[in-house]
């Protein structure tokens, strides 16, 4: 299994690497603006503390179970233990030690969102700057199946698709979620290029001879990369809940653990009602936590990246 | 005297420190006269046009009055500045292509902002109309969406707008440069005409486009970092400089309304230094062909002529 | 006008087909036999038993004829209002179970919908304008719309149900009323409606209002409010102005929301045991009777696509540039 990159430290700085240049044109984009916006960033409190949450759960997800290492499901404890020194989250009614479930969890968490956003973060991409770079039929085709994609409610298709897998497990439950959920950054990146492509530095691009994909990859894509990396954020926030929603109806991975499948045991299991509360407490707490933290981050990289919010 | 600006500072406060867009700035406007503000971007012409009628959150009013028709204005006091707004100074705004609200037909949002000032709509429902024929408007756009108009036609309706209550003032600024260069001189005459049917008392221009001011303004002033550096009829300006910037600005002007590379003026070396911490002396002095040990100390600005002030050593 | 609604509704149209498409397709080309599945799972010992079912499987998904003709055969049983046969409840039809729990999750949605959405452009829109309340509610709107809705709903039921006993948890009424227009079943119906109602609705109410405050925000930042400002009009003309036009964009994030909402509605079912469409998708995952589970995943994109119908004519209704803008605008 590939485990999940960890966030690099300067999220300014992904993707806006090359900076175009274009002789005799003062580029928008120059190294001054990313210093700048690094500048900003590493100062943004709402920015740094989503993502030191953040952090702290991905290290406790990828460190974690090589500690409680073992089968998360295993029958090791008492029955219905509450938290204590030796089960810091207590035990299921089977005995299972819920912290190394929420561990086990985790991991998955991180992994469906990660590979999700960036299979769904790359085909919006690709789908959007074709579409809206080439216009004509090809952005009338591309557009039509963005729209039907995004008329389509996601979940239900998921589920059907999810019901007819006989073994499912979180690198399948990842692709399918990816795979349908890039219609709205299609159509924001479609959007986005449809302005920059009027700006004077891709014409200039263009009157120099420079091949399409070029133009794309050296002019347009380095302006929209803050851009981009807030909709990267956004997309594994909306595939971990995804992918939880899927677990708790029944739909979760057949081997192994994951947070959502933990809410479905407890709710199956009547955890309610029996008052363990310990039992259903940590997993929906700790994607509300990753979830909440990377929408912080979002907030904070939109101040970071729009200077009329950062006055205030 | 119309109006009198006295030593003007305006700050801009950034999380780096105050930029200091207007840094002691003074002149005055006549009755009836159009003031040509030139400047290229970043001179602190825009912030003066602001801070005539509205400055904006982040900007301070560090020091020096504005008086109108013998009145101060208080320009640093947003709530108080608003009974001089619209009837006694007026904006035509740089944004004039959506200065209007998108969902509302034009003439319910201008019945909705007169009736917020506490006019009755019916008192210059006529004057409305008079002013559509004199900028040559259908009165049906007063039916329209702002999205139904032409950018010509929205220009030409902001313009309306702006004075219809007879400002004394009205400060137009970059009214042209969102157009092409067919409308643009139909839009100054129209500015002009403002002024020629004493509907506006007098105005300021603000452009970066010298020859768009030497078709309409009677006075052309230049500002450079923050401060102005001349000062003169338009005739006298454009055929007899004193000023090394207004000099090499004069002398690139070639092609008459052709802008190169966004709003930068081509044709002088070097750019305007930072006005975050702007250096002492005069502000001109690393561009400048002329510049010697004096420079180091800030030239005056002083009347070398009738009606002619000039900021810089060599033309004292 | 007319070129518009036409271009949706083929919009519409082909979502539909390609939905129904999606739904005879999957069971035909996912890795695996959908009726050795279902075979297995029913768990039966005799074999011929097994044969019988096996037999009876392979007709009802028609996997007997021609792709074309199974394909043409589906949109024929699918016009004609036939969903197939419950394997949960046989032999009751995939149809009539599904009506007969749709009022409920309607009940559920409809006033979480519309509640929080009203709800949540109000007081986004009041925050927008105060800094310190800004600042006191925005965390919490994050927290809750950062929320999963199972586990809102979970905590609900135990903190109101369990710990305080001060609503009923599980089914939509109780199991020993009979449904009547008595005093005594409309207030169990309410008392079991509520909870589930109060977890669907916060969680959107979070996004409502911070979407609204936003766009707020970004309303007052646009050129005619500078315009207005430097023209003196008072903040009540600008913020209402601004208001109006910040309620377009969420209009149309309405409709990019049903999808998330209707799958809080069914998580939400399953945690309150609420016998709507929800709890459907449990039963029908549980004893793998994937008939019941397309049923209900047609019947869901249908909703979605008249829902998306209505909001589009209600944007229209509300945002006046679409009637002039129409025929040149995009």
């Amino acid at each position: 299994m590939t485990q999940p990159k960890p966030e690099p430290d300067v999220p300014v700085a992904a993707g806006a690497a090359e900076v175009a240049t274009v002789p005799g044109v003062a580029v928008v984009h120059g190294g001054g603006v990313r210093r700048e916006a690094l500048h900003f960033a590493v100062r943004n409190r709402k920015l740094v503390g989503g993502f030191v949450v953040v952090l702290v759960f991905l290290l406790a997800a990828l460190v974690g179970p090589l500690f409680a290492s073992g089968d998360p499901n295993a029958y090791v404890g008492p029955a219905a233990a509450a938290p204590s020194g030796e089960y810091w989250f207590g035990t299921t009614t089977f005995g299972q030690d819920v912290f190394a479930q929420f561990l086990h969890g985790l991991r998955a968490s991180f992994f469906v969102g990660v590979v999700a956003a960036l299979i769904a973060g790359v085909l919006g991409m690709v789908i959007g700057f074709t579409s809206g770079y080439r216009g004509g039929l090809v952005d009338e085709v591309l557009n039509m199946i963005t729209n039907i994609v995004l008329v389509l409610p996601v979940l239900a298709v998921l589920m059907i698709i999810a019901a007819y897998l006989e073994v499912r497990d979180v690198q399948v439950q990842a692709v399918i979620i990816g795979l349908f959920s890039w219609p709205w950054v299609a159509r924001a990146v479609r959007s986005q290029t449809l302005t920059l492509r009027a700006r004077e530095f891709v014409d200039l691009a263009k009157l120099s001879g420079m091949p399409v994909r070029r133009i794309i990859f050296r002019e347009i894509a380095p302006n929209m990369a803050s851009y981009l990396f807030m909709v990267f954020i956004l997309l594994f926030g909306g595939s971990v809940l995804f992918a939880a929603t899927l677990d708790f109806i029944g739909l979760g991975p057949t081997e192994g653990t994951s947070l959502g499948l933990m809410l479905n045991q407890a709710k199956q299991w009547s955890a309610m009602n029996l008052g363990l509360w310990w039992w259903f407490i940590p997993p929906g707490l700790g994607i509300t936590t990753i979830v909440g933290a990377l929408y912080l981050m979002n907030v904070g990289l939109d101040e970071v990246f729009n200077p009329k919010l950062r006055e205030t | 005297m119309a109006l009198r600006v006295q030593d003007l500072k305006v700050h801009y406060r950034t999380l780096r420190g105050d930029v200091h867009a207007l840094d002691g700035v003074t002149f005055s406007v006549a009755d009836g006269e159009i003031m040509g503000l030139v400047g290229e971007s970043g001179s602190g012409k825009t912030t003066l046009g602001k801070s005539l009628i509205r400055m904006d959150s982040r900007m301070r009013h560090v020091g020096g009055t504005v008086t109108l028709d013998g009145t101060e204005l208080p320009i640093g006091d947003t709530e108080a500045m608003n009974a001089f707004r619209f009837s006694d100074v007026s904006i035509v705004p740089q944004y004039a292509m959506s200065a209007m609200n998108p969902t509302r037909r034009i003439g319910k949002m201008v019945r909705e902002l007169v009736e917020s000032r506490k006019i009755r709509f019916s008192s210059v429902r006529d004057e409305l109309n008079r002013r559509l024929d004199l900028v040559g408007l259908d009165r049906g756009v007063l039916d329209r969406y702002p999205l139904e108009l032409s950018g010509g036609m929205k220009q030409r309706m902001v313009m309306v707008i702006s004075t219809l209550l007879n400002p004394s003032l009205l400060i137009a600024d970059e009214v042209t440069s969102a157009l092409d260069v067919s409308t643009q001189r139909a839009v100054a005459l129209a500015l002009a005409g403002f002024r020629d049917h004493d509907l506006v008392r007098s105005m300021i221009v603000i452009t970066h486009d010298v020859s768009l001011v030497y078709q309409i303004a009677d006075t052309i002033t230049v500002m450079y970092a923050g401060r102005l550096a001349e000062s003169a009829p338009t005739d006298t300006l454009v055929s007899t400089p004193r000023h090394p910037y207004t000099q090499l600005l004069i002398s690139a002007l070639p092609e008459v309304g052709v802008r190169y590379g966004g709003k930068r003026l081509t044709g002088i070396a070097g750019s305007p230094p930072t006005l975050l911490d702007p250096p002492s002396g005069c502000r001109f002095r690393a561009r400048c062909p002329l510049a010697f040990d004096r420079c180091a100390e800030q030239p005056p600005f002083v009347e070398i002529a009738d009606n002619h002030r000039v900021a810089c050593w060599k033309a004292v | 006008m007319g070129r518009y609604f036409g271009r949706k509704l083929a919009i519409y149209a082909l979502t539909f087909v390609v939905a129904v498409t999606i739904n005879w397709l999957i069971p035909r080309f996912m890795p695996g036999d959908p009726v050795r599945a279902m075979v297995a799972r029913a768990g039966l010992q005799d074999p011929a038993g097994v044969a019988a079912m096996r037999e009876y499987y392979t007709s009802l998904f028609g996997f007997d004829l021609p792709w074309w003709q199974q394909y043409l055969n589906f949109w024929g049983e699918l016009l004609r209002g036939n969903f197939g046969v419950s394997l949960w409840a046989y032999p009751k039809s995939v149809g009539s179970i599904i009506l007969a729990a749709v009022p409920y999750t309607l009940g559920l949605l409809l006033p979480a919908i519309l509640l929080s959405w009203w709800a949540g452009n109000k007081f986004g829109a009041y925050a927008a304008r105060k800094k310190v309340l800004d600042n006191a509610v925005l965390p919490i709107w994050y927290v809750l719309t950062a929320t999963p809705y199972m586990w809102l709903a979970i905590l609900l039921a135990w903190a109101f149900g369990k710990v305080a006993g001060l609503f009923p948890v599980g089914r939509s009424f109780s199991a020993s009323l009979e449904p009547s227009f008595s005093w005594l079943f409309i207030s169990d119906l309410i008392s079991h409606w509520f909870l589930p109602f109060l977890s669907l609705f916060l969680v959107a109410f979070g996004g409502w209002a911070i979407g609204m405050r936003n766009l707020i925000i970004y309303e007052l930042e646009a050129d005619y409010a500078h315009y207005l400002g430097a023209l003196g009009a008072p903040q009540r003309l600008v913020r209402r102005y601004a208001f109006r036009n910040a309620v377009l964009p969420q209009v149309t994030g309405l409709a990019l929301q049903l999808g998330v909402i209707i799958g809080g509605a069914v998580v939400t079912e399953i945690v309150f045991d609420y016998r709507g469409l929800g709890y459907l998708v449990l039963e029908a995952i549980k004893t793998s009777d994937l008939f019941l589970l397309q049923g209900i995943f047609l019947f869901i994109v249908i909703g979605v696509l008249v829902a998306n119908f209505i909001i589009d004519v209600v944007y229209v209704l509300v945002d006046p540039r679409t009637r002039v803008g129409m025929g040149s605008g995009s």
